[in-house]
């Protein structure tokens, strides 16, 4: 298992949290808070070791432009692909109302 | 002809493709959902994270509270995609502990019936005695229980039902299966392991759900409900499962016909399926 702390610019604080996924083969749970004013904070627990340079890679091309609303992420991973992760996040971005 | 088939099966809402909390919300009345100790709560295994595996926010057992045709009903429903469905401290202790208080509601004279989704191999083997005296929690809670208001256990699949939580099953005052469940004490890779691959080869499916799949355990009365893979077949026959109130005798009650049976197998000849069924099936089921 590998930790993964990642900070980006953002907007203002979501409106309301969510919960998505599960820690499931091939899956990941993200919990979604509203976050500090203009800060996106993103914990992420991996089981896949080695993995950061893809998460760092993938989660920058979403968030590193700032414009999405403040959000503190706890993404708990069991194996997923960007794929995957790509559409969680979304799903939970949906969720609280910033799709 | 072949038009309607297909229009059954387009119309059907899957019960076992459901994550836990969507089984627990597609039970309860529309609206009357409430989760406790939610994934927010973050209520997660301490064990886990210090062995190097991810944990789950909620632990893999969501609680939720509601009604069922407008009767207070506790839901507790086992994830079983994260690590198998085991039960450890936490995930134990949260099915145990909502058990406890609908007791403690229904002495205090606010009913509260409750149903446990079983999607578990049994205990967390990361967590070992911790989640083995949660077991026995969850084991004790259902016996206080269902002396006042019925306890409905669901085994949908696919994951099924075993180790200690198979007792807890059979604790239950009504238990409801599909095809694709399976329950026993033991899942087949372990018996094949201890008694041999002659004796039980844990591929050969068709062996496997003869003994301990869902149909075989309902034909042999260890099942009250033989349920489809259907949402709307889940609800209704868990409705006529409460209806019919705390069982007069409960399943767990009848050891000393179930023992006498076990007494009558003749173990000079390999066990099948249809060996079973008689075993069960003939004589008083008192």
């Amino acid at each position: 298992m590998e930790k993964i702390h990642l900070e980006y610019p953002a907007q203002q604080p979501a409106a309301r949290a969510t919960h998505v996924g599960v820690v499931g083969s091939g899956d990941l749970e993200v919990l979604a808070e509203p976050g500090e004013s203009g800060k996106t904070v993103i914990d992420i627990r991996t089981s896949v070791d080695g993995s950061g340079p893809v998460w760092t890679a993938q989660l920058a091309r979403l968030f590193a432009a700032g414009r999405l609303p403040a959000v503190k992420l706890e993404i708990n991973d069991f194996g997923a692909t960007p794929g995957v992760v790509q559409m969680r996040i979304a799903q939970a971005l949906e969720e609280i109302g910033h799709a | 002809m072949h038009d309607n088939r297909q229009d059954a099966i387009l119309a059907r809402q899957s019960f076992i493709e459901l994550s836990a909390r969507a089984r627990a919300r597609a039970l309860l009345d529309a609206g009357s959902f409430r989760e406790l100790i939610g994934p927010f709560a973050r209520m997660t295994s301490p064990w886990l994270t210090a062995q190097g595996i991810v944990p789950q926010a909620d632990d893999g057992v969501v609680i939720a509270k509601g009604t069922l045709d407008g009767k207070a009903t506790v839901v507790a429903a086992i994830e079983g995609s994260f690590q198998g469905g085991s039960l450890g401290e936490v995930a134990g202790a949260k099915i145990a502990g909502a058990l406890e208080l609908a007791a403690e509601d229904c002495r205090q004279g606010r009913l509260t019936q409750a149903v446990i989704l079983f999607e578990t191999g049994g205990v967390r083997l990361q967590e070992a005695n911790l989640g083995l005296a949660a077991i026995a929690e969850i084991h004790s809670a259902i016996v206080d229980l269902r002396q006042y208001a019925p306890v409905v256990g669901i085994v949908a699949g696919t994951v099924g039902c075993f180790g200690g939580m198979s007792i807890a099953a059979g604790l239950c005052s009504y238990l409801m299966v599909t095809r694709e469940a399976r329950l026993g004490l033991n899942g087949p890779q372990v018996i094949e392991q201890e008694a041999g691959v002659e004796e039980y080869d844990s591929r050969d499916r068709p062996l496997i759900w003869g003994f301990t799949g869902g149909e075989q355990r309902y034909e042999t009365g260890f099942a009250d409900a033989f349920i489809a893979d259907d949402v709307a077949d889940v609800q209704t026959q868990l409705g006529a499962l409460f209806a019919r109130g705390v069982p007069a005798r409960h399943r767990s009650d009848r050891h000393g016909d179930f023992l006498a049976r076990l007494a009558r197998v003749d173990i000079s000849r390999q066990a099948d399926s249809a060996m079973v069924r008689a075993l069960f099936t003939k004589g008083e089921q008192a």
